[in-house]
C-alpha cells in the first residue's frame, strides 16, 4: 500500500508543483526517491509532528499541498491539536497520510498500533478519512485525495498487502465500492481487512453463504446510500476493522442503522476496547483480535445461529 | 522620550505612535469593560509591540489585504484578540465600529482571533504553541517561492512553556528562515504566577541563542527601541530573529500595572473611569 501511495503521490508531484511531501523523519528505505526525484517538494521535519503540522498549515497557506507522512499513530494523536485547529479549523488543504494502519505494526507493542486514529479524525469538522482496501485502491484514493480541496486524512498499511481489486476500481470519495454482491449477509470492510473479508466470504460460500463486500475506504463522509441499500437487501451485516471497536467504522455505520432502524441483525467485528497485552506477528495478532479470516467467518456463523435460536 | 534620530523617525513621528497605542489601550478598556472579558493585562502589554509592527514596519496595504508579497503577521496569544482587532481598526482594516462585534451575539469577533474573522487577521490562534510552527510554514514556503514577504509571530512569554515553540525554533534554524521573526511579550506573568514561579524562561536569551536564533532584547514599551529594533531586522543573515520585549503586564493603568489579577479582571464603574482618565 506504502509503494502504491508514493507511486500516486510521485506521480502528481510532476504535474503539480504545489505537492510538498513533509515527513517526521520516517519513511526510511521507502521515500528516497521521491526525495531524490522532487528535492524541491520534500522536507524531512525531524521528529517533532507538532511542529511538522504547523508548517504544513503555513505552506497551505501560502498555497502548497502539503503531504504529512507518519506512522499513523505519530501523524494524527501527538498532534491533533494542530490538526484541529491549525488545518481543520482553517480549512486548509492539507493531506495527513498514517501508515501502519491499526494492528500492522502489532510486534512493535501498542505504542505503534493505531487503534484510536480513525475516531479521532472522523470527530474533526472539514476532515476527511480515507481507509482503501488494497494498493489498488490506495492509487486510486491518492489521485482522488491530491484533487480534493481540504483536510484529508488517509489511512493505510505498509506490510505489502496483496492486490483484491484486479483493476484500479472507479473511486470516488463517499462512494463506497461493491466488491461482490450476495443475498445472505454484508460485510461492510474498511482499509486493509478488505483481504480477510474476501477469504472469509470464499470459506463462507463453502457453507452456502452468499455473501455482499463493500469496501467502504471513506469512513467519512460515509455512503449513507451504499448502506441503506445494503440495509434492505441483507439480513445481517457486519462491520469489519482494524481499529478499536470504539468510534471507527462499526460506529459510524451503527449510527446510521440506529437513525434508519435496520430489520437485520447488525454486528461490529473490530478489537475490543483495549490495548494489545502481548506482542506477535500480524497473523498471530488478528487472530486474537477476531480478525482472521476463520474467526471472522466464525462470527458470522454464531451470529447468524443464535439468531435461528431466538 | 528622546527622539530617533539615527533611524530617521522624528520626535513626531514617535509621539504618533504613541497616540495609536494610547489609542488602542482605551478601545481595548472599553471592550473589556463592556463584555467582560479577561486578558486586558496581556493586552496592555503587547499594545506598544503592535503599534510598532503595524505602524512601522510591516508591508502591508489595508486596502489591499490579501496581496502575495504582504508581511504575515501571526497573532499566537490569541487570547489578546482584542488587542489584535483594536490595532487593525485603528491601522485602517476595518472601520472602528466593527469593534462592537467583540463577544456579540451571531458576530465574527470572538475571543481569539479565527482567519479572516477581520481583513488582516491570518490564522486562527486561541491555543498557544501554534503560530510559531505556522509562521515558520509560511517562511519556508516564501524562500521556496522566492518571495520577499516577512513571516511574523507575536507570543507570549507563557507559551514558551510549550514544546512546539521549540520545535519550530530548531525547525526555523535549520532552514535558516532570516525571514521568520519571532516577537515575545516577556511581561514575565502568566496564568498562576510570575514566569519564573511557573516555568523559568531564564537564561531566556540564551536558549534562543543556543537554538541558534538572532536574539535583540528591548524594552517593548519604548518606541525608540522597538522601531529600532525591528528596522534592523534581520539580526543575522541566515537566521530566524526574536526580539524579546521586556514589558509590563498592564501597561498603561497605574492599578493594573504588574498585576496577576488583571490577567483575569475587566474594569467596571470607577475603575473603568479611572482607567479612561489614565489613557486619555
Amino acid at each position: 500500500m506504502r509503494t502504491a501511495f508514493i507511486q500516486a503521490l510521485s506521480d502528481a508531484a510532476v504535474k503539480d508543483k504545489r505537492i510538498f511531501l513533509l515527513t517526521g523523519d520516517l519513511g526510511y528505505g521507502v521515500l528516497e526517491p521521491f526525495q531524490k526525484s522532487f528535492p524541491d517538494q520534500y522536507l524531512n521535519c525531524g521528529v517533532a509532528e507538532q511542529n511538522m503540522v504547523g508548517i504544513a498549515a503555513g505552506l497551505a497557506l501560502a498555497g502548497k499541498i502539503p503531504i504529512v507522512y507518519s506512522i499513523a499513530t505519530f501523524a494524527t494523536m501527538r498532534c491533533y491539536e494542530q490538526i484541529r485547529n491549525d488545518v481543520c479549523y482553517q480549512n486548509l488543504n492539507v493531506k495527513i497520510v498514517g501508515v501502519g494502519a491499526g494492528l500492522t505494526y502489532s510486534q512493535y507493542g501498542a505504542t505503534h498500533n493505531a487503534m484510536e486514529d480513525i475516531s479521532i479524525m472522523r470527530s474533526l469538522p472539514n476532515m476527511t478519512v480515507i481507509a482503501p482496501g488494497d494498493p489498488k485502491e490506495v492509487q486510486a484514493a491518492s489521485y482522488a485525495m491530491f484533487k480534493h480541496h481540504g483536510p484529508c486524512y488517509l489511512r493505510i498499511a505498509a506490510r505489502g498487502e496483496p492486490s483484491i481489486h484486479t483493476n484500479i476500481p472507479k473511486f470516488e470519495i463517499g462512494k463506497g465500492i461493491l466488491v461482490q454482491d450476495g443475498k445472505d449477509i454484508a460485510f461492510i470492510s474498511t482499509g486493509h481487512m478488505l483481504e480477510n473479508v474476501v477469504k472469509a466470504a470464499a470459506l463462507l460460500k463453502e457453507k452456502g453463504i452468499s455473501t455482499r463486500i463493500i469496501s467502504m475506504h471513506t469512513i467519512k463522509p460515509l455512503d449513507r446510500k451504499l448502506l441503506q441499500e445494503t440495509m434492505q437487501r441483507v439480513p445481517y451485516l457486519f462491520t469489519v476493522e482494524d481499529h478499536s471497536i470504539i468510534g471507527g467504522l462499526g460506529s459510524a455505520v451503527a449510527e446510521v442503522v440506529a437513525e434508519t432502524g435496520y430489520a437485520g441483525v447488525f454486528k461490529r467485528i473490530a478489537p475490543q476496547d483495549a490495548f494489545q497485552k502481548v506482542g506477535g506477528w500480524l497473523p498471530y495478532i488478528r487472530n486474537a483480535n477476531g480478525l482472521s479470516v476463520e474467526a471472522i467467518a466464525d462470527t458470522v456463523q454464531l451470529v447468524r445461529n443464535a439468531k435461528k435460536h431466538t | 522620550m528622546k527622539p530617533c534620530a539615527h533611524n530617521g523617525h522624528s520626535e513626531a513621528e514617535i509621539q504618533a505612535l504613541q497616540g495609536h497605542s494610547k489609542a488602542i489601550r482605551r478601545e481595548i478598556t472599553v471592550m473589556a469593560s463592556r463584555v467582560k472579558s479577561a486578558h486586558i493585562g496581556g493586552n496592555f502589554s503587547v499594545t506598544d509591540l503592535l503599534v510598532g509592527l503595524y505602524f512601522s514596519f510591516l508591508k502591508i496595504d489595508p486596502k489591499n489585504p490579501t496581496s502575495v508579497d504582504r508581511d504575515r503577521l501571526i497573532f499566537s496569544k490569541g487570547h489578546c484578540a482584542a488587542g489584535l482587532y483594536a490595532t487593525l481598526a485603528e491601522r485602517g482594516f476595518a472601520p472602528k465600529a466593527v469593534l462592537a462585534d467583540y463577544f456579540a451575539d451571531g458576530k465574527l469577533l470572538t475571543g481569539h482571533p479565527t482567519k479572516g474573522c477581520l481583513p488582516g487577521v491570518e490564522t486562527s490562534t486561541g491555543s498557544l504553541g501554534h503560530g510559531l510552527p505556522v509562521g515558520a510554514g509560511l517562511a519556508y514556503a516564501a524562500k521556496k517561492d522566492g518571495r520577499t514577504y516577512r513571516s511574523v509571530v507575536v507570543m507570549s512569554d507563557g507559551e514558551c512553556d510549550e514544546g512546539s515553540v521549540w520545535e519550530a525554533a530548531l525547525f526555523a534554524h535549520h532552514n535558516k528562515l532570516d525571514n521568520l521573526i519571532a516577537v515575545i511579550d516577556y511581561n514575565k506573568l502568566q496564568g498562576f504566577g510570575r514566569t519564573e514561579e511557573v516555568a523559568s524562561l531564564e537564561p531566556f536569551t540564551d536558549k534562543w541563542r543556543a537554538f541558534g536564533w538572532g536574539v535583540t532584547e528591548i524594552d517593548g514599551h519604548n518606541f525608540c527601541e522597538i522601531v529600532n529594533a525591528l528596522a534592523s531586522l534581520p539580526i543575522a543573515k541566515g537566521k530566524p530573529s526574536v526580539v524579546i520585549a521586556h514589558t509590563v503586564k498592564g501597561k498603561g493603568v497605574s492599578f493594573m500595572e504588574n498585576t496577576l489579577d488583571w490577567h483575569y479582571k475587566f474594569p467596571q464603574g470607577e475603575e473603568l473611569t479611572k482607567a479612561l482618565q489614565e489613557l486619555a
